[in-house]
This record gives C-alpha cells, structure tokens and sequence, in this order.
C-alpha cells in the first residue's frame, strides 16, 4: 500500500532530511514511526500526500509513483488519504461542523448527504454536541479530535498523523490513541509520527524509529 | 452536465453572500469601476448624438454654382442640360438673379442696404444636390470647374468635414480614455482578488492539502471578479444615464431657441447588453490574472 524505496529527500540549501529510506506498510497495518525532532518523521510523512517529492528514489502509494505525479493528479491522491497536521491548521472563521464539511465540499456530495457524513465523523470523535461552537472555544484535546474527524469525514483507506498528542495530557492524548486504534480496527491504514514512547507501548504496534534520515535497527 | 452547473451555482451562491457580507467594500468597489467607466461611457455617448446631428445636416451637401454675368438664356439652358448629364447630380435648381435678389430684401438687415443698390449685382446659380458625402463633391468640384460660364464653384461640404474630423478626434479620445480606464477597472479586479485571496489563505492552503483541485478553489474568485465587474459596468450605465437625464432639461431648453428639438438619446438595448458583458469580461480578465499570479504562489511544501 505505501513503499519507500532507496528515498533520498534534500531540501533546498542542502539539508539532508531523508537518506536511502526502505520501507513497506500493508493495508490495515497500524505503524508508528518515533526518533528525536529533526531525524526525519514529519518529512517521511509529507511525502506520501506529495507535499514534498522525494529527490531520487521511489515513493509509491496505493501503486502510484508520488515522484513522477503529475500535478493536476495530486488532489485525487490526497482525496484517499486522511491528514492530521502537527499544527492543526483548523480554519476559526467557521464552526466546528463547517470545518468538518470543508472536504465534502470538493468531492461533489450533495449537501444533505455532505452534512451527514459530517455529523457521523463528529459523533465517532464525540464533539457533536459542539457543532455549532467555534474551534477556538474548544480545549486542546477537543481541537485535535476535530482534526480527526476532518481526516476521516471522506473515508480515506490511509490516516498520517504528524504529533497528534504532542500538545495534550496524558488522559486527552491516550484518548485520541484510542480513537486511531479503532479506526484500525475498521481496516484503516494508519501511520503516526510521534515521540511519545509511553503511549505507543500499550497499542503494541509495529515501529519504524528513524535516525538522521534512516531506519535505526 | 447538472453536476458542473450546480457546483456553479453553490458557487455563485457562496460568493454573493460573500459580497453581502462585506457590503461597504464590495459598494465602494463597483462605485470606483463604475465611474472609471462612465467616463468613456459618457463621451463615447456624446459622440454618437454628434454624430447621427452630423449626419443629418450633412447627409446630402449641396453645391452652389454661380454663373459668370455674361451668360445669356441659350448659355443657362445648354449648362442645365449639361448639369443634368452627370451622374451623381439628384437635384438641380436654378435661382435667377433677380429671386435672389428679393431674398435678400426680405430679409430685415439687409432690406436697406439693397434698396440703395442701382442694379442686381447678383449672379445667376445653380443649386445641386448631390446623394454622396462630402468626399464624393470635393470629386465633382473640377468637373464642374470646367463647365462654361461658371465663374465660381461653392461646396458647402468645408464646414461638415471639419466637425467630421472633430469627431474623428473625439473618437480617438474616447478610445484611448477607454483603454486606460478599462486596464484601471482590471487592476482594480486584480487587487480586490489579491485582498481576497489573502483574507483566505487559511481556507486555500487547508484545501489544497486535503484535496481540493485547483479549479475548485479557482472558481469562487473567477466568479467575483465578474460579477463585480458587471455591477461595475451597470453603476457606469446609472451614473451616464443620470447624467442624460440631468442635461436633457438644459439641452432642451437651448435647441428650442435655435428650432430645434435635438436631445441626448441613450443607449440602446444592444450597447448596454454589450458594455455589460464587456465589463464582467473585465473583472474576469482581473481576477484570472490575480489568481494565477498569487495562488501559484501558495503551494504547501517546497517547489521541485
């Protein structure tokens, strides 16, 4: 479902963020990936949404190549995948419901359906009873299930989640874990950068630890 | 088919309630486009009154030929014979000199002047009307020049080809007041959409990231930029119409004095369905270069 092969990333002005990254997940796997800041986690993930291209080996993601996509290509992959950002990016000008409509907007449902897919995703993450509440009035642990339910409100085969519980305490972040897992358990692919050793133990899942750009045995 | 025109629609939908939203900037912004137009607008109205007026007065010159005094009967019937042969000549009418002369008595100022006169020092003349324009009797003058007993050749079409050429000034004006306006009205678009565009930045960049295509998130600006240039267009035709309406009182007034009931006529139906669709066209071209200049600009990560 997702491989990396030999993936080399460079950024501009030399920095080497990735080197000779090989890896695979199958569909269905829940997979953890930790190192300390800077070894390459958020890089690894902005990959697979082509938000960053590797600079020379393959990336591929349900079979395409991310490397060579074209750019028109680009929003149809991301379509199939949920994304949790480390800095949440929710939109405050809006309410917590509309926030979760913003990707049905694109993929063409008709609203009343839109708007029930959106109530269902809010009601798995348990925020609605605050659909109508701006984010900011939300606490830290209410915005990141938020996040979630945008990720998941078009029903994406793949979750990545950058740090999802880097800002939470240790109840808010153990339940957001657990809502990934449950996700899990419906067949979703997840990926999930994090250093939050403690909390990966008790899901027991597999790890990929990076180190300066590669895997660490 | 139905889905391109409902995703249209909701777009259409979204932006006017955006506009309504906003309703001093979006007011303040048709206002500066529609004055920008008006003055184009306003003038090239103008120039159309002054030129159907033109062409009234101008539409058949006439050509005054005036006898050398020694031409006799025989001489005047052989010239209207003659006259008559050529082409282009409609109508032809003599004026005896002696009916030229009581003309002139009749009228007041002259009236004594012509009393003290011991004989008719008028000449005999013919009057042509001719169907072309004034180009085609500055073709006839020399073939008429070189008729017998003629001594002089008059073309009353100077005048009219002077205010023709006054027209042609005001015309040439007008377009270049209107190209200059017209890039202002697309600077306008431009920097409206870019304010947009930033006031947005959050939705764009979330968007892009979560899989909306370029042209969906292209679509809402192309849609304000028309319709704020076609509002702007519509204030443009209000404010000259206004105008119309407010001098038609003054002009009024002045052509009855001179016996004439000329008056400023507004457009027509086709020209303020084409304005329209010319100034929404405009706003689009503003917006389509705003939106491809800035949105470029807001790819997440890093270019290749």
């Amino acid at each position: 479902m997702i491989s990396f092969s030999q993936v080399r990333k460079t950024y501009r002005g030399g920095h080497e963020a990735l080197a000779e990254l090989s890896f695979s997940i199958e569909t269905g796997e829940l997979v953890f990936i930790t190192g300390r800041s800077g070894a390459g986690k958020s890089t690894l993930l902005k990959l697979i949404p082509a938000i960053e291209r590797p600079t020379s080996g393959t990336v591929l993601v349900n079979g395409q190549n991310i490397g060579s996509m074209r750019r028109p290509a680009i929003p149809y992959l991301r379509r199939n995948l949920g994304l949790i950002f480390q800095d949440q990016k929710l939109l405050y000008d809006r309410s917590v419901f509309d926030n979760v409509m913003l990707p049905l907007a694109f993929t063409g449902h008709p609203h009343k359906e839109a708007a029930r897919r959106a109530r269902a995703a809010l009601d798995k993450v348990g925020l609605l009873a605050r659909e109508k509440a701006n984010p900011i009035t939300l606490s830290g642990g209410e915005q990141q299930r938020l996040c979630i339910a945008r990720a998941v409100v078009n029903r994406p085969g793949i979750l990545l989640a950058d740090e999802p519980t880097a800002s939470l305490d240790s109840a808010s972040a153990a339940e957001v874990m657990e809502m990934f897992r449950s996700f899990n358990q419906v067949g979703v692919t997840v990926l999930i950068a994090t250093h939050d050793e403690a909390l990966m133990q008790r899901l027991n899942p597999r790890v990929l630890v990076l180190k300066q750009g590669r895997l660490a045995a | 088919m139905s889905a391109w025109l409902r995703e249209h629609w909701r777009t259409l939908t979204l932006t006017l309630a955006r506009m309504a939203g906003n309703p001093l900037a979006t007011l303040l912004n048709v206002m500066v486009i529609g004055v920008a137009l008006a003055l184009p607008l306003g003038g090239y109205m103008l120039l159309q009154n002054l030129g159907s007026v033109t062409r009234q007065l101008a539409g058949h010159p006439q050509v005054s030929l005036f006898l050398a005094p020694e031409a006799g009967k025989a001489d005047i019937a052989a010239l209207e014979a003659r006259l008559r042969q050529i082409p282009g000549v409609r109508a032809l009418r003599f004026i005896p000199r002696e009916q030229a002369l009581e003309g002139l008595k009749r009228s007041e100022n002259l009236s004594d002047v012509i009393a003290t006169l011991q004989t008719n020092p008028l000449p005999d003349a013919f009057v042509l009307d001719t169907g072309g324009s004034a180009a085609d009797l500055e073709i006839l003058e020399p073939q008429l020049k070189a008729l017998p007993r003629i001594a002089h050749v008059q073309l009353d079409s100077a005048w009219v080809r002077r205010l023709e050429a006054l027209i042609a000034l005001g015309r040439t004006t007008v377009l270049i007041l209107a190209t200059l306006l017209a890039s202002g009205l697309v600077a306008v678009t431009f920097n409206t959409i870019r304010l947009q565009i930033l006031t947005q930045k959050d939705e764009i960049e979330v968007s892009k990231l979560i899989g909306a295509t370029d042209a969906f998130i292209r679509r809402p600006f192309f849609h304000l930029g028309l319709i704020q240039g076609a509002l702007g267009g519509l204030a443009a035709q209000a404010i000259v119409y206004l105008c119309v309406l407010i001098l038609n009182r003054s002009i009024l007034e002045l052509a009855q004095l001179y016996g004439s009931d000329f008056r400023l006529d507004f457009f027509g139906f086709s020209d303020c369905f084409a304005l329209l669709a010319f100034s929404a066209f405009l706003g689009w071209l503003g917006a389509y270069l705003s939106v491809s200049r800035h949105l470029a600009n807001m790819e997440p990560g890093q270019r290749p």
